[in-house]
């Protein structure tokens, strides 16, 4: 560029704008085919069931979908959905926090190779694992074997083809979502806060509980919220290890479809998923925000 | 030993024993079942028992010389090959565009983008289902590669946007004035230097599509049934330890793949540190 170039700007801005949006054009066409991709898929079906979920059978407008949704078997739908995961949340939190804490004390070098045993089950099928816990807890499984092997137990214990089956197996999947990111949230807290507690002369105890509990609170929140919010979306564990008597939403609306090729009700029942599932990470960013700033207010 | 400080609060070992055991019980509870079907499924029994009473090959058999069971894994292996490399090339154009353009529209457009792999796995399914029904893709390779690729692309998209997050910018820009095209500057400048993101997001969009169930138990049946959904249907209907077999492989599979995901970041690592 000379400098009579650069003297001139003023008259070629124009120019210079139209490379910028040609530019900001072209870069935006780079996510066309991945947008073209999501929308055929997701967007553009969902919109068109919402849509459907609005007309009943004869294609007058009403709300006879919804409706039915206040059905006992949907509503009690929901609420097993709702028991479940704020169950496998509790569970996933109890088992999920002592191991993140642990992770996060230990030597870098060292929570890593334990990090493995987190992230093998991440990486391995969720069938092959659903498969394996069936092979375990079944009526003549491993599990019951063992423990009348050990004199535990006399009778097989109903451990599958139920809640309780349906739990374990939704804990297993769900563990790694919570431990990886708490993981990540405790190893951002900074151990000079822990000393400083110490040199006041707060137990190990006090520390953590007044100190360490605190400052990962954040964290396990938005852990906890991911944790429910998928729970609520799932499908291959119920449908294989609670043997038929865990009613989830999603199994719900496969059913709807594939047994009953009822598209009103299926629309209707995911519309309504998702404006649930919306709604709590909602709520739950904005505690998680609120307890984050009162936290940094103290 | 156990006396000595294992923290900065001056808690001891011997204190904290009990929350050494608890993870390792819970460590346990993870990685067992994923490993325990491998010996199981070196059974010779119709019934599973651990340890085996006796050894045999036989499951293994009854999958490589079914062809139901083939015929699947071969259709779960070209759909995964093809929406790898479909989901790798979108993912890593949307997450460039993404990164350079930096306009109003970008933060709806990623949010678009993730939804995939937000929103349950249902909704996908009867998305699907629902929209290829009237496009006849329902039971074709196709179909199942289009709807795995956009299962896939979220991961893509988060493996390269890491690495584009971490890439000098000023190079590109330096290739470009000095002539280069931008096709050009992108395959010989960033592409290299972003390369184990992209790896990673490949490795992850194989995964996905390889493992995925739900989806495609609702759009393939018959001749394109894919591995997973056989297994389901089997896994639902009857105890056949052929299962096990397959799903002996697929964890080892998994861990070749996780080992592959480690190596492929250590390799970056030193790549960057001789830089």
């Amino acid at each position: 560029m000379t400098a009579a170039a650069l003297d001139t700007q003023p008259l070629n801005a124009g120019l210079l704008g139209d490379d910028e949006r040609r530019h900001r054009l072209a870069m935006f066409g780079l996510s066309v085919p991945a947008m073209l991709l999501v929308a055929l898929v997701l967007l553009v079906p969902f919109s068109w069931l919402a849509w459907l979920s609005l007309f009943d059978a004869s294609g007058a407008l009403s709300a006879e979908n919804y409706a039915r949704l206040l059905r006992p078997a949907y509503v009690n739908s929901f609420v097993s959905t709702l028991e479940v995961a704020a169950l496998v949340t509790g569970v996933c939190i109890l088992l999920g926090y002592p191991v993140a804490y642990l992770l996060s004390q230990l030597p870098k070098r060292a929570a890593q190779i334990l990090l493995v045993f987190v992230i093998l089950p991440f990486w391995t099928s969720v069938l092959v694992r659903t498969y394996a816990w069936l092979v375990l807890l079944q009526r003549e499984g491993i599990i019951n074997t063992w423990l009348k092997q050990l004199g535990l137990i006399s009778e097989s214990l109903p451990l599958v083809n139920n809640l309780t089956g349906t739990v374990i197996g939704m804990v297993h999947v769900m563990l790694p979502f919570l431990i990886l990111p708490l993981y990540a949230s405790m190893r951002a807290i900074d151990p000079v806060y822990l000393r400083a507690a110490a040199n006041c002369g707060a137990s190990p105890a006090q520390a953590f509980r007044q100190v360490f509990l605190p400052l990962s609170a954040p964290g396990l929140g938005a852990g906890a919220a991911l944790t429910f919010v998928l729970c609520l979306g799932f499908y291959l564990t119920p449908a294989l290890l609670g043997g038929g008597r865990v009613a989830m939403w999603s199994t719900q609306i496969a059913d709807a479809v594939a047994k009953f090729a009822n598209w009103g009700a299926a629309s209707a029942l995911s519309v309504a998923l998702l404006v649930v599932t919306g709604l709590i990470l909602w709520l739950m960013k904005w505690g998680v925000r609120r307890l984050g700033t009162s936290l940094g207010e103290r | 030993m156990l006396s000595r400080a294992a923290s900065s609060t001056q808690i001891t070992h011997g204190q904290r024993l009990w929350l050494y055991g608890l993870v390792a019980l819970v460590m346990a509870f993870l990685v067992i079942p994923c490993l325990i079907i491998i010996p199981l499924s070196f059974s010779d029994s119709q019934y599973l028992e651990f340890p085996p009473r006796g050894w045999s090959l036989r499951w293994y058999e009854a999958f490589f010389t079914s062809h139901e069971w083939l015929r699947s894994a071969v259709v779960s292996l070209k759909v995964a090959c093809s929406t790898t490399i479909l989901a790798t090339v979108l993912g890593t154009l949307a997450s460039y565009g993404l990164h350079k353009r930096a306009g109003n529209l970008d933060p709806i457009v990623r949010g678009a983008l993730m939804l995939p792999m937000m929103v349950p796995l249902i909704f996908v399914a009867i998305g699907a289902f629902f929209v290829y029904s009237r496009l006849d893709l329902n039971n074709t390779l196709t179909g199942l590669v289009l709807a795995h690729t956009t299962l896939a692309i979220p991961f893509v998209i988060i493996a390269v946007s890491n690495g584009l997050a971490s890439f000098d910018a000023n190079q590109e820009r330096a290739a470009r004035s000095l002539g280069a095209s931008p096709l050009r500057a992108f395959l010989t400048v960033t592409l290299p230097q972003i390369r184990i993101s992209v790896i990673s997001g490949m490795l992850f969009a194989f995964v996905t599509s390889f493992d995925e169930v739900v989806v495609s138990l609702f759009i393939s049946s018959g001749a394109t049934s894919t591995l997973t959904k056989r297994m389901f249907a089997n896994i639902r209907d009857q105890v056949d330890p052929t299962v096990a077999a397959i799903s002996s492989m697929l964890v080892v599979l998994s861990i070749v793949v996780l080992i592959a995901a480690q190596f492929v970041r250590r390799d970056g690592v030193k790549a960057t540190d001789n830089r």
